[in-house]
């Protein structure tokens, strides 16, 4: 029988049962990924139309793994993410021209420049919350719904959304609208890589333990004290913000965007990124996200014929792997660390009694 | 400790408790016995809050309890071990039992409490790493009374703890349901195991169609002709 001094050890959730330099290699690896990026960019070897799809890549991450925080993490089946994206494209769109650009700057060049980049942030931000707003909104009455309703009820937000901006004349109607191109790569990186740090340490953190408590069982979780209604909300809103906030990205990325762009084929999409990375499964989303941008363009110019292969590619995951690439796992516990002591080693391949 | 002074509780037009009162004295096990759909488990989750009653009220240490939420209801220590043990399965040992400390903030404490569920289940120690819906049946039971225990109750609810359980292990976890009354924690049983309930209890009551027809002290009912034929399988001579 292990000692007391041993029981504090284990207490220490699992965060922290990795390497303490995990952090910092991911940190560093991060940056050299950028930097790389930006060297390939400047020698010539990476075209705009690359950095375009990197720069999409970006986007659908960010898409992919606030999408897992309600439906992979938090176990509530949501089918409405393009509907806050669009919320998010639309907003910070309708803020860039009518804010942004009526604005005259002077003074030196670097103070415009640092000037325009702060309003897009904030542009961005707007979108981010105004669709983080309509979570809570939505969130408060659907999240009483349980599974298939649930997802009937997002599906038709996402559907009122889209038709609400086919009918809206300021920003265009179904004509489209058009906006000024303010995203590049840089924006798209490093706010994909603050928006997956936020959701990984929420996820980590007690309301984060909560929301899959709420997934594992919704009753152990109500018996324990847990608000669940009130972890609903709180992933559905995060993940409606994180929606926003990538739709704010891809309208100044593509410079039109017109409500057909947000259908529901485009939440299904995000769906099957999601399912296809694993459901509760951060860097598997974000496998996903790449692979499946990767595929679509290279696959470009077969036309019609990608659908086909995408979906077979799809059939045949699913087939090998229900559970997605990565499952609930993640990359990351390849590093982790060993329990001390290993008593517990041999019992995790023994049977149950 | 606790009284529920004439509930009644529907579910829609179904009238599943029908002016039920029970008193909970401070240190005891009391149990609940009666057959399915007697309303036993209705009861537990009319007093941890997740149904509501339509009219009586409950009283819990000199608190109204009537209609607060569940959440509010385990942070004045009534914790509930749910019907089915319902562990969070793809979550390890330990993190069950940390998610059953949820609403506490005191970090020394909750590690004492550790140290303590995991020396009365040294069993759980063994497995901590091991995801909860991988343990065998025994295990996750003890798991999920481990879980409770985590949040400290005052008054731990208990429903069916035997259920699906070989009858060794139904001795052994009844055995554990003693020892933590023992240590001061008031326990409410729902039981449908009649014979081990009244062994381990000290108060009754026999629950029929949403009324108590019968209480008394648990060894005097054990005695009854009416609970023996009824519920212990004996006949009266």
């Amino acid at each position: 029988m292990a000692d007391t001094n041993q029981v504090n050890q284990m207490q220490i959730a699992n965060v922290e049962n990795y390497p303490r330099g995990l952090r910092w290699v991911i940190l560093v690896g991060v940056l050299l990924l950028y930097l790389g990026i930006l060297g390939l960019k400047e020698s010539g070897s990476l075209n705009p139309y690359h950095i375009q799809i990197l720069c999409l890549i970006c986007i659908n991450i960010v898409l992919v793994v606030s999408l897992n925080l309600i439906n992979g993490f938090t176990g509530q089946f949501s089918l409405g993410h393009a509907g806050f994206m669009a919320v998010g494209a639309y907003v910070s769109a309708f803020l860039t021209r009518n804010v942004i650009n009526q604005l005259t700057f002077s003074g030196a060049e670097w103070l415009v420049t640092l000037e325009k980049a702060g309003l897009f942030l904030l542009v961005i931000l707007a979108g981010a919350l105004v669709a983080a707003f309509l979570g809570v909104l939505v969130g408060l009455p659907t999240l009483r719904l349980r599974g298939d309703y649930l997802a009937i009820a997002t599906l038709g937000l996402g559907e009122i959304i889209r038709i609400l901006l086919i009918n809206l004349d300021v920003v265009g109607g179904a004509r489209g609208y058009a906006v000024p191109k303010l995203t590049n790569f840089s924006w798209a990186f490093w706010l994909m890589v603050i928006a997956v740090l936020l959701m990984v340490n929420f996820i980590n953190s007690t309301h984060g333990r909560a929301c899959i408590s709420v997934r594992e069982d919704e009753i152990a979780a109500e018996a324990m004290g847990i608000n669940t209604t009130r972890y609903k909300v709180m992933a559905f809103t995060l993940g409606a913000f994180f929606a926003g906030l990538s739709g704010a990205l891809f309208a100044h990325l593509f410079v039109y965007i017109s409500p057909q762009i947000f259908g529901f084929l485009r939440s299904i999409d995000i769906l099957v990124m999601v399912v296809l990375g694993g459901l509760g499964s951060i860097t598997g989303s974000i496998t996903a996200a790449i692979f499946i941008t990767v595929v679509m363009e290279m696959l470009r110019q077969l036309v019609e014929l990608r659908v086909i292969i995408f979906a077979v590619i799809l059939i045949l995951v699913m087939l090998v792997r229900p559970q997605g690439l990565l499952g609930n796992r993640e990359i990351t516990d390849l590093f982790r660390r060993k329990q001390r002591g290993d008593p517990d080693e041999p019992a995790q391949h023994q049977k149950a009694v | 400790m606790l009284k529920i002074n004439n509930i009644d509780v529907f579910y829609g037009a179904i009238h599943a408790l029908k002016d039920l009162s029970l008193t909970v004295e401070a240190g005891q096990i009391v149990t609940l016995i009666g057959a399915n759909g007697a309303g036993k488990s209705t009861t537990l989750k009319t007093i941890s809050g997740l149904l509501k009653p339509k009219s009586g009220n409950l009283i819990f240490q000199e608190q109204n309890i009537t209609g607060k939420a569940a959440q509010q209801i385990v942070a004045l220590g009534i914790v509930q071990v749910p019907e089915g043990r319902r562990v969070f399965p793809s979550m390890s040992v330990m993190e069950n039992l940390e998610l059953g400390a949820y609403l506490r903030k005191d970090r020394v404490a909750i590690r004492d409490d550790l140290d303590r569920v995991f020396t009365r289940f040294p069993r759980l120690q063994e497995r901590r790493s091991q995801m909860a819906g991988t343990l065998s049946g025994g295990e996750q039971q003890m798991l999920a009374i481990g879980r409770a225990l985590m949040a400290r109750p005052r008054l731990m609810l208990l429903d069916e703890p035997s259920m699906g359980l070989a009858p060794l292990l139904v001795r052994e976890i009844f055995e554990i349901i003693k020892e933590i009354n023992q240590t001061g924690t008031t326990i409410l049983l729902v039981e449908q195991n009649a014979h081990m309930a009244l062994s381990i209890a000290h108060y009754a009551y026999v629950l029929e169609t949403g009324k108590i027809v019968l209480e008394g002290p648990a060894a005097e009912l054990a005695q009854s002709d009416k609970v023996k034929e009824a519920y212990l399988g004996g006949r009266t001579n």
